[in-house]
């Protein structure tokens, strides 16, 4: 192998979106017969690298060598057509064609000008047997198939095109630990085959299993790179978030009267097997905090306490009282006062478009509306409040929401729903993609809700967010809560442990 | 890729005393270049008699629009329009038959037939989420199958009552009627847009459904109310229309679906919902009616004016009507 | 046997499609006073062939999940065309038909180029586009007729009867269907129109050509809605401009592609299940005529299937269990 020449290099490449650097001159080389593993928080600028290498999204400057030949993608094809395969987190998968036809996708077998549907069968259950997925009939409809056993079609239909580099973008989230175990088979195969693979995961035990190369990023810039098993976690950890954490959370000051009735009660929650009995409540002036690893329910539960889900068992009580919650309408008039700070703040909490005085507005209209008519007056008054409050940086009120940074965006998120004066506030991970310094006025804002009477829901992905900001944490795993965690015994180590169920799934093996 | 949106240019809803966006002015500059070119023909164009004349034959496309727009705001469209206007000027004129409580009734009558059409429109859309292009089709071709079955195919022999023809065709103090009643009809829009939390619900979910929910608004509800109010608006359009020419006709509804439509996307609403004003939709809908009467004046024949609406709207569209990239 | 279930659930929305218009023609022709005769089928054939080339042209746009509200202009365009162009010797009678085609593709090509490099909604800018189409067709006839001299030898050869049973128009649909339907059906092409359909991000992420696609998509629209136009020629040997018409087959058109089973969604459906559904919107309206309905109750009665046949397709919502899905 020649290592004067890697197969694949990027050197300085950066890429703004709007006025923030998704990528600040970025290097990345990547060897044939090697597994990279690519590392960094959540905005790090991952995925905007691997877009890039996969022509999904053109660099603002910088240049990349294919065996030290420049080259530049115009589109995913072109990227394909060069050997550089990418596995998406969002699926890239056609839902109303067949496995197979998804397979072939860029390239069908012809005879005659037709599309040879034998030797597309051939290719696809090849490719299928390969990715471990020989139990999926090629001529199922994607749409029919499990998550799981989509994954698995993805990566059949990546090694269908022959790649020399192989992106895997967080490909095993949605596995099974059977399904990981073959696909790891795979892909040690393929780089004993000498192709390059590039590997992103937020699992580090996966990372140490596979990687023998790793490059970490941090908002945008490459931190470093080192062979693998050469740094301890916690270098890894340090690298990754750059600073020390514990002096951005606020203290928490423990007020909560455990003897009253809680403000918000759910008893055994169950919704389409992604909800498995779930239980919990949460007092005035107290965060409880979601964990777990992502997608094992947290996103469901508070989709199902704001009535959003339909088909749900269980009961939810408020001040102790069984209510029926079928809709954020319900869900936020003055009896129940519940609001819910969505996942994605771009399509589920704001109207781009729409400026910052109608976003801030928006929810609270029945409070500053008489007989439907807007009160202009009490309108104003109240979004200058909010402004003010979360000190939101915006030109104007007039300017589309979609002008300001991310960080302000998620504060006018808060701030249309402290308009409506919640008493129940859940949160979908708030942080996510956010600067530090508004991520520290969030907590302190969390902090101060819950001190004057606020009962707080959080879901975070983000393990030192729950142990800086929770009183009590608890964990799901597979729909249900595995494990409460009160005061101190909120701790890294328990939360990673609880969320990979670990003593569960020694027992069943 | 989330992050695009930040790239594309995004033009703020404008409190529509405060700023005029591009697209409204680009409308007016297209209407004083057709009011110059018309004046080449005739100096007559330039009269204050001939523009009040304008105003009144736009005033039954205003009243159109203005419903059209509402539909279109929400990101959906009314291809029902046509039998809408036809079924208002119908029943209007049916009901004015059946003696003086008849014609005491005739107006709300007509109306309330739209307002009922439009509801089917409206629980299709918003209840059994059926794209609106295609249930609008179809309710449009049962009021036709309607109107067929009711009139025998021939044309209706019923004639507007006394108050139809005053309001569409009567002056006060030499205002026509119609003009006044295109302006109460466009005042309450903009109050109803502007200052009702009826009317940010509409823009909330042209913009994102979702997000509209998730705040707690009654998404369905104010879809399939606004629907309702562009079925009554075309359908008081018709009676309105029936009173001007003094009886309805089977097709006299075709003749404004792409008028009504082209008046509100020329006026700056995007296609795709969310944004736009009421004044943009005025000037489209002047726009349109100065196109017709010049294409008229200057002899041009049906076919012409067919073409020429057809490729003026297409170029306008293509001029600031496109979608963004990358959605 | 496995692959037999595929390709059965492939199948299934044209074989409904398929079993309806069995069982409205079945009804249909019991009922006529004239009973199961060449004539009567062929009567229907022609008048079904009509329809299901303007619903064929419909699918291939609305397998992108766009939609095209000019096809009943772009018909009514290559019928007026058609009336003055089919004269003379049977060369010239050639040259014309290419002419009609031509124009077609041509139209389908202007919508495709529209909403492809336009970026503008397809239903928008086929409103507009068909407001043109019909101007033009306005233009070439403005009084519905025909040339002098025009040869009929064609259109009687292609709206007879071949062997004396079997309707010439019903040969033509399938020459159609297995010389273009079948082959684009299993091209990369075909796959591509499919693929876009059902997830153009996901089209794109994988390679798939997508303008390429959605162009040929419109283009093959246009030919279809010409070609029948052009039958519509060779059925009443003249050329009409009239509006209600072009609207009466688009909407046909669409309630034809919504009966066959095509998702209006896209990505989902056939052009064979098109035509079956075109030939039983067909057979629903000529039911009435059997059952001594007053014919003007017909557009009231083929209003009310549209509607009910696009309200079935609401049945998903009752599984939808996560309301955000509904505003997808």
């Amino acid at each position: 192998m020649d290592e004067a020449v890697p197969l694949f290099r990027m050197e300085g490449i950066s890429k703004r979106y709007g006025g923030v650097h998704a990528l600040d001159k970025a290097d990345l080389v990547v060897r044939s017969g090697k597994v990279h593993a690519i590392l960094g928080e959540n905005g790090a600028g991952k995925s905007t690298l691997i877009k890039i290498m996969a022509g999904v999204v053109a660099p603002d400057e910088g240049r990349m060598l294919l065996d030290g030949q420049p080259v530049s993608f115009a589109d995913p094809a072109a990227a394909t057509a060069a050997g550089i395969v990418c596995i998406f987190q969002e699926l890239s998968l056609i839902p109303d064609l067949s496995v197979a036809d998804n397979i072939v996708i860029s390239n069908p077998p012809t005879r005659f000008g037709m599309i040879d549907r034998k030797a597309q069968q051939a290719i696809a259950m090849e490719a299928l047997e390969r990715a471990g997925g020989a139990d999926i009939h090629p001529m199922e409809l994607v749409k029919n198939l499990p998550l799981s056993r989509r994954q698995i079609v993805e990566i059949a239909k990546a090694l269908a095109r022959k790649p020399r580099v192989l992106i895997l973008d967080e490909a095993t989230s949605a596995l099974t630990a059977a399904d990981v175990k073959t696909v790891f088979g795979v892909l040690k195969r393929l780089r004993s085959e000498g192709i390059a693979l590039l590997y992103i995961s937020h699992r580090m035990h996966e990372i140490a299993e596979l990687a023998d190369d790793c490059t970490v990023f941090r908002n945008g810039r490459k931190v470093a790179t080192y062979a693998a098993g050469s740094k301890t976690d916690d270098e890894v950890v340090e690298l990754m978030i750059g600073r020390e954490y514990n002096s951005v959370f606020p203290a928490k000051t423990d007020t909560v009267d455990r003897t009253t009735t809680p403000v918000l009660e759910a008893r055994n929650l169950s919704w389409m097997q992604r909800l498995n009995g779930v239980s919990l409540s949460a007092r005035a002036g107290e965060v409880v905090g979601l964990g777990g690893l992502d997608g094992q329910g947290q996103r469901e539960l508070l989709l199902a306490l704001f009535g959003v889900l339909r088909g749900v068992s269980g009961e939810v009580l408020i001040d102790g009282v069984q209510r029926v919650i079928n809709g954020p309408r319900t869900a936020k008039a003055p009896d129940i006062g519940m609001a819910l700070i969505p996942e994605d703040r771009k399509t589920e909490g704001l109207m781009l478009p729409m400026s910052v005085r109608d976003n801030l507005s928006f929810a609270a209209m029945s409070q500053i509306s008489r007989g439907g008519i807007v009160d202009r007056r009490a309108e104003s008054a109240a979004i200058d409040r909010m402004i003010k409050l979360l000190a939101i940086k915006a030109a104007s009120p007039s300017a589309p929401v979609g002008s300001l940074s991310g960080g302000n965006q998620q504060k006018v998120v808060i701030a249309k729903w402290l308009l409506v004066g919640p008493r129940i506030i859940l949160l979908n991970d708030p942080t996510r993609g956010i600067d530090v310094g508004t991520k520290q006025e969030i907590y302190a804002l969390l902090r101060q809700l819950a001190a004057e009477g606020a009962a707080i829901i959080l879901y975070s992905t983000d393990y030192d967010e729950l142990i800086g900001c929770c009183d009590r944490v608890l964990v799901l795993y597979d729909g249900a809560v595995k494990r409460e965690l009160v005061g101190p015994d909120i701790t890294e180590h328990a939360l990673i442990a609880s969320a990979l169920n670990i003593d569960v799934r020694e027992a069943v093996a | 890729m989330t992050t695009d949106k930040l790239d594309a240019p995004v033009t703020p809803r404008a409190s529509w005393t405060s700023r005029i966006d591009v697209p409204v002015a680009t409308a007016f500059g297209c209407i004083i270049l057709l009011l110059l070119i018309g004046s080449l023909y005739s100096p007559n164009f330039l009269s204050p008699e001939y523009l009040l004349q304008q105003l009144k034959v736009g005033a039954f496309l205003g009243v159109i629009a203005t419903g059209m727009m509402l539909v279109i705001l929400l990101g959906q469209i009314d291809l029902s329009v046509p039998w809408a206007v036809t079924l208002g000027a119908m029943m209007a004129s049916a009901a004015a038959a059946y003696g003086p409580m008849g014609e005491v009734f005739a107006i709300p009558f007509g109306v309330l037939c739209g307002v009922l059409m439009g509801l089917v429109n409206g629980i299709g859309v918003a209840y059994l989420r059926i794209p609106s292009m295609i249930i609008t089709l179809a309710v449009n071709a049962v009021a036709q199958g309607l109107m067929v079955a009711y009139t025998g195919g021939f044309a209706p022999q019923d004639s507007a009552s006394p108050t139809m023809r005053y309001l569409a065709a009567g002056t006060v103090l030499g205002i026509p009627n119609a003009v006044i009643v295109w302006a109460i009809t466009g005042a309450l829009a903009v109050f109803l847009l502007g200052r009702t939390t009826f009317g940010r619900a509409i823009y909330g979910i042209g913009n994102k459904e979702a997000a509209a929910y998730l705040s707690g608004v009654p998404t369905q509800r104010v879809v399939m109310i606004t629907f309702a109010l562009c079925g009554g608006l075309a359908a008081f359009g018709g009676v309105l229309l029936a009173g001007y020419a003094g009886k309805a006709a089977q097709s006299m509804g075709d003749a404004y679906l792409l008028p009504a439509i082209a008046a509100v996307v020329l006026g700056g609403t995007s296609i795709l919902g969310g944004r736009g004003n009421y004044l943009g939709t005025i000037a489209g809908v002047i726009l349109i009616t100065l196109l017709q009467s010049i294409l008229s004046v200057m002899q041009i024949a049906e076919f012409g004016r067919q073409i020429i609406y057809g490729g003026v709207i297409i170029v306008m569209l293509l001029l600031y009507g496109r979608e963004k990239s990358g959605r | 046997m496995n692959g037999l279930r595929y390709s059965f659930a492939e199948q299934r929305g044209m074989l409904l499609a398929l079993a309806i218009f069995i069982l409205m023609f079945a009804l249909y022709v019991t009922n006529h006073p004239a009973g199961f005769t060449p004539n009567v089928v062929q009567t229907a054939a022609n008048k079904g062939v009509l329809l299901a080339l303007v619903a064929m042209a419909q699918t291939f746009v609305v397998l992108t999940a766009g939609i095209d509200l000019s096809v009943g202009m772009i018909f009514i365009l290559a019928n007026c065309l058609a009336s003055y162009v089919l004269v003379g010797t049977p060369v010239n009678v050639a040259l014309g038909v290419g002419g009609v085609l031509l124009t077609g593709l041509a139209c389908g090509a202007l919508n495709g180029l529209l909403v492809i490099y336009g970026r503008l909604q397809p239903i928008v800018i086929t409103i507009a586009t068909g407001a043109v189409f019909f101007g033009i067709a306005l233009w070439i006839r403005p009084y519905p007729g025909s040339a002098d001299g025009f040869s009929s030898d064609l259109a009687d050869a292609l709206t007879g009867k071949v062997f004396g049973i079997i309707p010439a128009s019903l040969l033509f649909l399938i020459v159609l269907v297995l010389l273009v339907w079948i082959p684009f059906r299993r091209s990369v092409i075909g796959r591509a129109v499919y693929a876009v359909g059902s997830s153009e991000p996901a089209a794109y992420m994988s390679g798939v050509p997508v303008k390429r696609a959605k162009f040929t998509a419109y283009v093959l629209s246009g030919l279809f809605a010409a070609m029948g136009g052009l039958f519509m020629t060779f059925f009443t040997y003249s050329g009409e401009a009239s509006l209600a018409n072009g609207n009466t087959y688009t909407l046909s058109s669409i309630a034809a592609v919504v009966l066959g089973g095509v998702s209006l969604f896209g990505g989902r459906g056939s052009a064979i299940g098109a035509i079956f559904g075109a030939l039983a919107f067909r057979a629903i309206g000529d039911l009435l005529f059997v059952f001594d309905f007053d014919p003007l109750w017909q557009p009231l009665f083929q209003g009310v299937v549209l509607l009910l046949a696009v309200s079935l397709g609401s049945a998903r919502l009752f599984q939808v269990r996560n309301r955000l899905d509904l505003f997808t």
